[in-house]
Order: C-alpha cells, then structure tokens, then sequence
C-alpha cells in the first residue's frame, strides 16, 4: 500500500549519453520529475528530444551505446541506476512494465503468442507451472480485449492487426499489475480510431489496479487528453512541466508555446498565406515572442477566398479500381481498392481525402497520377477526360500534375544531389537550355525556403522536414497546376509539419496551386484543406467543405473519426 | 504447412530435370569424343570404338540417349562405367563411407561454428570476436587442400595426433582429421553468418521487449536471440552443402577415404564418361533434395514463411 | 482522471538556452558533402585492412603483368640435376622434384591466377548482371522462368560442374576455357542478389516520383534504379574473384586444370604432394602464395562491404 504523498517513481538530475562514431553524445541532460502513485504523467517531444531514451533508461533498456552518465532513478526507495543486471530484470515486468512503440516488430515472429505470454508469466513469478501460466495467460489476453483469447495463444503475431498485436504488448505489459506502467507512443502505429479505443482500454485497466502511467508521446493533444502532468523536453532538457491543462492552455516556455500553436488537433482553423511575399526568408523564422506570429495559424479567421471558375480543377466520376492479387497455386483473388467514387476538387483549392490504412485513398492519388490504371470511370482533369488523350498529351498532362509522397528518406535518390533532382523534371520534358535549368531551380528552391548552397548537397545531409521541401521544390519546377501530396506531411515532427503546411499554403496562394492532399490524420485536414472526402473501405463515406463535416458530421464513420482525434476536445484560452 | 511442402516439392521436379539435363549435356555435348577420352594416348582399334559405342548407346542421336538415360535413372539403374563395374554396386560401397564423413563434417561446423558465432557476436569487439573473426578470415582463404595437407603434415606426420591416411574398414576415429578439414571452410562461414545475425537480432524491437517484460538475459538469448539467428544460419546450409561436395572429393584423395568423392576422382582422372555422369548426377539429386530438406526445416523455424507464396 | 490525493504538481520553466531557440529545421550547412559512395570512401580511408588488402593487390597485379621484373630464371627452365635442391644464390626458394626454380613458379602463377579470376568474375558480372536485371526489371513470368533456370544451374556446384567440363574438354584448355568453365556455373548467386536489390529499390519513393514525372520505365531503370542496386554486386565480385582463384587452383590440383606449360599453383601444390613428407617446401611455398592472394581479395571485398552497408556503419 503505498503512501500518496511519496512520489513512487523519483527521477532526479537524469543524464544518458551514447557513443557513436562522433565520440559521445549526451541525449538527456539532467532531467527530473516525479511520478506518483496512480498518476499518468506524459513526457512530450519532438524526435531527438530525449523522451523515448528517458523512459527506456529508468529501466535500464537502453541500446549497447547507451550509458547512463549521471543522476539517479529512485523507485521504492532503491536506484534503480546501481542495480546489477539481474536485479533490474527482477524491476522490469513485474514492478515496471513496458509496452513499447511499433507493435508490429515487438513480438518475436517465430514464437507462438501464447508461449510470449506465458514466458512474461512465470518470468515474473505469477505462475509456478506451466498449466497455472496457461491459464494466467487466457485471462490476460481476455483483459486485453481479446475475444477468443484460448484459441488466439496458438496463433502467431504475423497473424494479429496491428491493434490486436498492441493489445497483446498491453496485456503483457499489466500482466503483473505492475506499479508503473511505461508506454512509449504505444498508439502511434496505429489507425486513429483503433488508437482511441486501445487508449481507452488502456485507462481503464490501470484506473481498475491503481497503476500508475508514464506516456511518452510526440502528440501534445494526446497527452493533453489522457494524462494529469506534462513533461515537454526538447533537446536532452525539460523546458516546462508542471500540470497538463494548464501547460497547454498557459505555455510559458517559448518551445512549449510553438508546440501548442503548431500541433494541429488544437490549432482549429485552416492555415491562411502570409499575405505578403517579403515575408519568406532564408529559412521560415520563427520568432520567439509569444504567440507564433509568424506562422499565421490560430485565432485568423479571415475566409480563404475560393476562385469562382468554371470547371474542376479534377473530377472523380465513379472511378473504380480491381486489383488482381496471386494467392496460393494459381488462384488469384481479387480486392477493390477504390470503389466507384465521385468528387470535385475546383481550382485554387485543397481537397483532403482523409481515411484509416485501407481505406483506397492511396490508391486514388495513384490513379489520378496515373501510376495505377483504373478499372471503371473517368477521371477528368481541367475539364478533359484523360482517357481522350493521346501519348504526347498525356505527357503534357503529366506536367500539369505533379505528386509528393510520404517518405521523406525515400522521396529523393540518395546518389543524385539535389540540384540534379530537382532539375529532373525540367530535363524529362526537355524545358529550356542548361542555364535556364539553372535558374529555375534556384528559383523554385528559393520558394520552399530553402538556402541556394543545398544545390550541391546530396538528400543525407539533410533533415526529413528538408528533403520534403525539396520535394515540393522539385514539383514546382514544371509549374504545375495541380500537386498531389500523398501522406506529404505525416513522416515529419509537429514543428517542422507546421512549417512545411504553412509553406504550402502560401505557395498556393501565390501560384494558384490546387492541391489533393491525402492523409489519415484528421487533424490536418482542419488545417489546410477546404473540402474533404472520408474514405473507408474503398468508398467515400462523407463529403463535403471542412467546416461542414466538422461541425455536422452526418455518417458515423466520420463522427468516429472525428471523436478520435486526441485532444480535440479539449478547449484552449488565448496562446 | 502442408501447401508449401507441395509447392516446394512442385519446384524442385523442374530443376532436377534441368540439372540433370546440363549434366548431362555437359558431358557430351562439349567438343570431345568421349570414346576417344576414355583411351587417352593409346588409340582404340575400329572394333573396340564400335562396342563401346554400341554398348554406351553412343550411337543414338543426344535426346534419344538422355531419355534412355533418364529413364535409367527413375528405375535406379546407374550403369555401368566404362570399366564393366556397375555403378550402383560402386556407390553402394563408397556411400556409407562419405556419409559417416559428411556428417562429422556437418556436425563439427554447426555445433563449434555456431557456439563460436555466437560468443563473438554477443561480444562484439572483444579480443575474443577479432581473434575468431581473423581465425575464420584464414580459414576462408586458405584453399581446402592446402588445408588439407598442412593438417596431415603438422597433426598427421609430426605430432602424430591422428592417422595421416585412413586405415581400411574406416573407423570413426580415423574420420576425424578428414572431417575436421573438410569442416573448417564451412565452420568460417557459419561462423561469420552466425555472428552477424546474432547482432543483428540482438537489436531487434521485440528482443528489447523481451527484456523489457522481464525475461532474464539467460532466457533471452537462447530463447529469442539464438533462435532467430538460426534462420539465415539454416539457409546458408544449402550453400554449405554444395561445398561439402566438391571439398569432399578433394579431402578423400588427400586422406585416402574410400568414399564416393575419391571415386568420383578416379573417374575424372580415367576420363570415365558414364561413370563421371552417374556420380555427379547422384550428388545433384542429393543436393536437390537436400535443398527441398532445408527449406522445410526453414518453414519450420519461421513460421512467417508457410503462408507467403 | 485527477487524483486528489496527490500532491499538485508545480509548474515549472526552464531558462532559455543562450543563442535562444533557434528556427525550425534551419538548414545546417556541414563542412563535407555526404552520400553513399563519398561516406564509404571515408570510411575505407581509415581502415587498416583496407589498405593492407589493397596495396598487396596492386602488387600482385604489377606481379601478374611484370614477372620478368621479380625473377630472372624462367618457370620452365628446369634441370633434373637439381631435383629437390635447397636454396642457393639466385634461386631463394629452391628447387622442386622438377629441378624447377620454386620461386620463379610462384612469381608466374600469379599471372594465372590473377587472369582467371579476373575472367571468371567479368563473366559472372555479365550473365549475373542481365539476368538479375530483366528478372528485377520485368517481373512476372520473366522473372519466374530466370529464376527457375537460376535454380537449375545453381543446383549444380559449380566447382564440381567446372570439373565435368573440363575433364571432357581435351585439347584447348586455355585460361579462357577454364574461366567459362567456372563461370558458367557460378552466376545465380549474383543475379540472385541483383534482381532483390533491385525488388527493394523499385518500391522507393523516388522510383514512384521520377515515373508519376513522366520518366520511361527504362530510363528510370537506368537512372535511379540500377545505381541504386549495384552496390551489393561490387562486393560479391570482389569475394567472388577470391573464390574463382580457389576454384582454378582446385581443378588443377584435381589434374583437370591448365595444360603443362602453363604455370598454376594448384598444380605446383599436385605436384609435391607426393614428397609432402621429405621435402614440404615446394608444396608450401605455392599454398602461401594462393592463401595470401585469396586472403587479401576477401579482406578488400569484406571492407568494402562493411563500408557500403549502413547497417554495419552505424554499428561500428
């Protein structure tokens, strides 16, 4: 029975440092806090701000590089920091218990589920035999929400979702009900409404055994919603921390105040262009008075003016698309990706399409892309059917439309600097001499704020949020009309998201741009677009103008969809 | 589990026919009588080049003598070499012996290869790791009958510790200093795939989980670590296989084994068309299965594998 | 969710750093350019065996063209007089059962050795290349119908089917037919590796980017998708010449290698076998020749690979 005014976790002037080819690297510069019993605390970052390394070094998980430097990890009265290896494996599961990021590699594939459970079981002594852990096990697996748990022990995780393989790491995590429970972004490979129920599940079963939470988390509405304390760290450091609400609705840290205006389930209204051109520099400023000025997000409620013309930028008219899969021997199977959706995105405008994996909107970037060839339908672009079009004009539509995808370390080809890349699509479609090339690619980079120098540097010198621009540099080489980005945004840290969601929004402002922009995240399609498709399955479940579906969503997908988003709720005062 | 034995099986037939086929063209499609080969020096008269011809069916157009030879060979029959001797009644002899030899082979790598791969992987940059990784680096290098013979000179001749050649009847005892060198290149390979899949593995996500649930080290590593380092470990064995063969015939000849490898040699060096054919295609359909085996065994250690095509 | 019991946690904030916060993702202009080949190069730079390999290579290779610049006396200038003769002026490393000179034999089978293996591994890269490439390329029963002909030559090993080849082939066995030979089998690995570089490097984005531009299929091929693939194969070359040196020193050994006239190590180490226990020398000299010629292909081939791949970078 512990006592409530004895913090049970104590974490005082953490330091952890790791050795790499650059000599040592300090991650977490004297970090402390104190966690209490039953209470969830959230510790908030950007990557590379040392939250994962905390959490993973209270218990000594760090990789072989890692050391812990200094400072000392009080938990019941012992540090856990001096423990001996055999000591701190009787800590881990049975009074610390973890459950970790990517469900989908943290299961070892060749073991049955069942044995995973069952080694947790009698490794931290909640089963003396085999037939008493086999039975502990189903009980776990129950708890975890998963129904037909005797049979599921047989499976192995290459057979569970995503979701139920968390599911699982959770149950395995609580299987001792241990004091304190570490969760390292346990949602964030996961669809946005398996998410909410997981995190559900998740409070409930530590409210039931009194166990207290550590999550640690990039998203600030999540932790907003589901934790009491907040930690936000940012380079090794802890910049602010103290109760969430409060932190959220009154940052005082500068950091913590750009992570509040740039976290886009709390932002609430579309991004409008800076109106004036001058105001892009060399690199996007962002200046450290209160309120992100600069990034012309919260609070401007001025209606993005919609072009008034004539026909659709792109139109969907019940496009469909079959995909023939080989399954075993010589059956193939044959899956609808995209099933018979119709839209219109009118120039000048953003269209989300927004659903969970699955749900074809991928896809549907690819047939407009023409990456992919669709079964049944039209698809028009300025009014012309693409089908009509002959080669020589395809590849002047090409030009027209131009895509971004998701991987920022796989958009660009590691072996062809940067200069090349973006000069490519000039040279594919044979547009001006050399020198003009030149030009034009100082030019468009200059337009994603990027500095002139990066022509001659190659895509691993630079950052994700970097190489995204450059893809967006690239792109607007050939002055196109239309720019598809395909989950553009996702890969990239709140921060550096704003930043490049704010320069898309000026570019298309300047250059009349019309953008589809394809996402899971419900959140920032809030904040950049103007109409919305929800996809689910293949179909478009609801669409409409951004302001509509948010405030009066009619299908219950998209009602779930929105009731996920974390942090939505959650109401904030002036920044 | 069951559809992936089938498919695997479904694949092997082809290769077995295309194999044997290349061997068989290999033989004697090349520029060369075989007849004439056979004789060397010494030219046969009219009359004997006509018997061999007729007896060797060397005077049926090429597929016509591969059908027959294949036919031959789903009814087990091996032929006969050019010496009379039937070539089954000659494995039957050799065969148990280079088997015996084969797996104290096998067993001397995997065993001592994967202990050794493991340790330096576990202990990555120690003395012990660069001391196996260059041991294993020489091994690598240093051609198996040079091997060979710096064994039987050193540990035969001088020191005495083993038998130079084999003695006849073949005992166990006398296998070892063959199997050891015939073990040793194999032994460096299984020991660099071992170690670097043990370090691989040791990163993955779900080992750290299993520390982190709150498995001691001493489960972990055999349990989680070891156990999926042997994948890569188990695939390579095909590879592995392929090298016993040809190590084998050197290894024999060196240590005087009377298995199929010196067989096989003799063969070559008499320039024995039909029985250099029968031998070597014996081995491939060895290998072929082999590979088959292996394969099942991987369907086995990753369960992954039994469901994608 | 409050729990009341617990003491109210206080709000905290930190100092700001000096030089304040900075702007987000400012690019940071570092003082050396960096991509794959240009990091591998610095990281090959600073390891010790890969120039100890290397160096001994361009000497074997200045070996293997120039002998007449190491020795004097010819390979084949023996005199039976001097049968199994120990060292004497001129001639270091002594005489073999043939009276030949032992070091003017390891000074010309370089030349052998090196010529072979350089062959072999210049017709596996050719087959392996286009193989793997079509079958990465095209997918589909292309790919199946490679494979499954890769399978059947891999069913054989190679050595062993190098031996078949060439105890039937009897007049003309040259280097060319040797390293045909050898090569003729030895080609699915490589082609193997290539075609699932290229599986992997299809499924990039920047492959997707450059063919939604309007870039040909083929043009991709070239431009993005083989560079991108080749690094693998350079590294198997390298480990792959090592192990055809091996392979031609084995079949002559074997006695179904180079005719007489043609200076081989594996035959050399033949040769003296049968006076290993009266007179080692002439069989070890020619085995330290081989081990170390094969030993410093396999340490330039093992570094260079440690140095293209990331994975082993980032655990050094």
């Amino acid at each position: 029975m512990s006592d409530a005014n004895v913090p049970l976790l104590s974490v005082q002037n953490l330091e952890v440092a790791f050795r790499t080819q650059d000599g040592i690297v300090p991650a977490v510069r004297g970090v402390s806090f104190d966690i209490y019993p039953g209470e969830t605390m959230a510790i908030v970052g950007e990557s590379g701000s040392g939250k994962s390394t905390t959490a993973h070094a209270i218990i000594n998980l760090l990789p072989g590089s890692g050391r812990v430097t200094g400072g000392e990890v009080n938990f019941q009265g012992r540090d856990l920091t001096k423990l001996n290896r055999s000591q701190i494996e009787d800590v881990r599961g049975k009074l610390i218990g973890l459950v970790p990021q990517d469900p989908m590699n943290s299961l070892n594939p060749v073991h049955r589920i069942g044995f995973q459970v069952e080694e947790t079981i009698l490794a931290n002594g909640l089963a003396s035999n085999r037939r008493a852990a086999r039975k502990r096990a189903v009980q776990v697996l129950q708890e975890a929400g998963l129904a037909d748990a005797e049979s599921r022990l047989r499976q192995f995780p290459h057979e569970f979702s995503g979701g139920m393989r968390q599911r699982v790491l959770i149950g395995i995590g609580l299987s001792s009900h241990p004091e304190l429970l570490i969760a390292d972004e346990p949602t964030s490979a996961l669809d946005v409404t398996v998410q909410k129920k997981i995190l559900d599940h998740l409070a409930e079963l530590a409210a039931e055994s009194n166990t207290a939470m550590l999550f640690i988390t990039h998203d600030l509405g999540l932790a907003a919603e589901r934790a009491e304390n907040l930690v936000v760290m940012h380079r090794g450091r802890i910049v602010e921390s103290g109760p969430a609400l409060e932190i959220l609705q009154n940052p005082q840290h500068p950091y913590t105040q750009r992570l509040v205006s740039a976290a886009p389930s709390i932002a609430s209204t579309r991004i409008q262009a800076v109106s004036s051109h001058d105001d892009l520099g060399e690199s996007i400023e962002i200046t450290d008075t209160a309120g992100a000025a600069d990034l012309a997000a919260v609070g401007v409620a001025a209606a993005h003016p919609v072009a008034e013309s004539a026909e659709p930028a792109i139109e969907f008219r019940g496009v469909t698309k079959v995909f023939k899969i080989r399954g075993t021997g010589f059956s193939s199977q044959r899956f609808t990706a995209v099933d018979d959706i119709s839209f219109q995105v009118p120039k000048g405008t953003t269209m989300a399409i927004v659903g969970e994996s699955g749900s074809g909107k991928s896809t549907a970037a690819k047939l407009l892309l023409r990456l992919e060839q669709k079964t049944a339908g039209s698809i028009l672009v300025n009014g012309t059917d693409t089908d009509t079009l002959g080669r020589s004009e395809l590849q002047a539509l090409r030009r027209q439309m131009q895509p971004v995808f998701q991987d920022p370390y796989g958009s660009l080809d590691p072996l062809h600097n940067i200069g090349n890349t973006v000069a490519e699509p000039l040279r594919v479609h044979d547009v001006g001499d050399a020198a003009f090339r030149r030009a034009r690619v100082l030019e468009v980079l200059d337009q994603v704020a990027l500095p002139a120098s990066v022509v001659d540097r190659y895509p691993n010198e630079l950052s994700g949020g970097q190489r995204q621009r450059v893809a967006v540099a690239r792109a607007l080489a050939l002055k196109p009309e239309i720019v598809v980005l395909d989950e553009a945004v996702s890969a990239l840290d709140v921060l550096v998201q704003a930043q490049v969601l704010s320069l898309l929004a000026d570019l298309q402002s300047e250059l009349n741009l019309t953008y589809l922009f394809i996402t899971h995240d419900l959140a920032v399609v809030r904040v950049i677009a103007d109409h919305v498709c929800v996809m689910e399955k293949g179909r478009i479940v609801e669409q409409g103008t951004v302001d509509d579906i948010f405030a009066n969503p009619q299908e219950e997908y998209t009602e779930r969809l929105l009731s996920a988003i974390p942090g939505a709720g959650i109401t904030l005062g002036a920044g | 589990m069951t559809g992936y034995i089938l498919r695997r099986l479904l694949q092997a037939i082809p290769v077995f026919l295309g194999a044997t086929f290349l061997i068989f063209s290999m033989v004697f499609l090349l520029p060369g009588d075989p007849i004439l080969a056979l004789f060397g020096d010494k030219t046969p008269t009219d009359a004997q080049y006509a018997a061999l011809m007729a007896e060797y069916n060397l005077d049926q157009p090429f597929f016509t003598r591969y059908l027959i030879y294949l036919g031959d060979l789903f009814t087990g029959d091996l032929g006969t070499t050019f010496r009379g001797q039937s070539v089954n009644e000659i494995l039957a002899r050799t065969f148990p012996v280079t088997l015996r030899l084969a797996l104290l082979a096998i067993a001397i790598q995997l065993v001592f290869g994967v202990i050794v791969g493991l340790i330096a992987g576990l202990r990555k940059n120690s003395v012990f790791d660069h001391v196996s990784m260059l041991i294993s680096l020489l091994l690598i290098s240093v051609p198996v009958f040079v091997l060979a013979f710096v064994a039987q000179f050193f540990l035969g001749i001088q020191l005495g510790i083993f038998r130079p050649t084999v003695s006849r009847g073949v005992p166990w005892m006398d296998l070892m200093l063959p199997a050891i060198v015939l073990a040793a290149l194999n032994f460096a390979y299984v020991v660099r795939l071992t170690r670097a899949s043990v370090i691989e593995t040791r990163q993955q996500d779900f080992v750290r989980m299993a520390f982190g649930k709150g498995l001691s080290t001493r489960r972990v590593i055999p349990v989680h670590v070891l156990r999926n380092s042997m994948i890569p470990v188990t695939t390579n064995l095909a590879a592995d296989f392929g090298i016993l063969i040809v190590g084998a015939t050197v290894t024999e000849g060196i240590f005087n084994v009377p298995g199929v490898g010196n067989e096989l040699f003799g063969a070559i060096r008499r320039h024995d068309a039909p029985e250099i054919v029968s031998i070597v295609t014996v081995l491939v359909v060895i290998y072929v299965i082999v590979n088959l085996l292996i394969d099942l065994l991987y369907g086995v250690l990753d369960p992954r594998i039994r469901y994608v095509k | 969710m409050s729990n009341n019991s617990t003491p109210r946690m206080p709000h905290f904030v930190a100092e700001l750093d000096e030089g304040g916060l900075g702007a987000v993702d400012a690019v940071r202009v570092s003082a050396r350019k960096s991509n794959l080949w240009l990091d591998a190069w610095r990281d090959l730079r600073g390891r010790w065996m890969f120039w100890a390999s290397g160096v001994f290579v361009l000497i074997l290779i200045v070996v293997a063209l120039f002998p007449g610049l190491f020795v004097q006396v010819g390979p084949n200038d023996c005199a039976l007089s001097n049968s199994n003769a120990g060292p004497e002026p001129g001639h270091p490393l002594g005489f073999d059962f043939q009276g030949c000179d032992v070091y003017s034999r390891v000074i010309y089978g370089t030349s052998t050795s090196l010529s072979v293996g350089v062959l072999v591994t210049l017709i596996i890269a050719v087959i392996g290349i286009v193989v793997g490439a079509f079958a990465g390329f095209f997918g589909g029963w292309v790919d199946a119908l490679l494979m499954r002909v890769g399978d059947m030559f891999f069913a054989i090993p190679y050595v062993l089917a190098a031996v078949v080849i060439m105890s039937m082939f009897l007049a003309n066995r040259n280097i060319l037919v040797i390293s045909l030979a050898i090569g003729l089998f030895g080609w699915p690995a490589l082609a193997r590796i290539l075609r699932s570089e290229i599986l992997r490097v299809r499924s990039a984005d920047y492959v997707m980017a450059s063919e939604a531009l309007g870039v040909s299929k083929v043009r991709t091929m070239f431009a993005h998708v083989l560079p991108n693939s080749i690094a693998p194969v350079i590294v198997v070359s390298t480990i792959g010449l090592a192990a055809a040196i091996t392979a031609e020193a084995t079949l002559s050994f074997l006695g179904v290698g180079l005719p007489g006239d043609v200076v081989s190590w594996g035959k050399d180490i033949a040769d003296a076998q049968i006076r290993l226990r009266t007179d080692p020398m002439p069989l070890i000299y020619p085995s330290i020749a081989l081990s170390l010629t094969v030993l410093s292909f396999i340490m330039l081939g093992e570094t260079v690979r440690d140095a293209l791949d990331p994975k082993a970078r980032a655990l050094r």
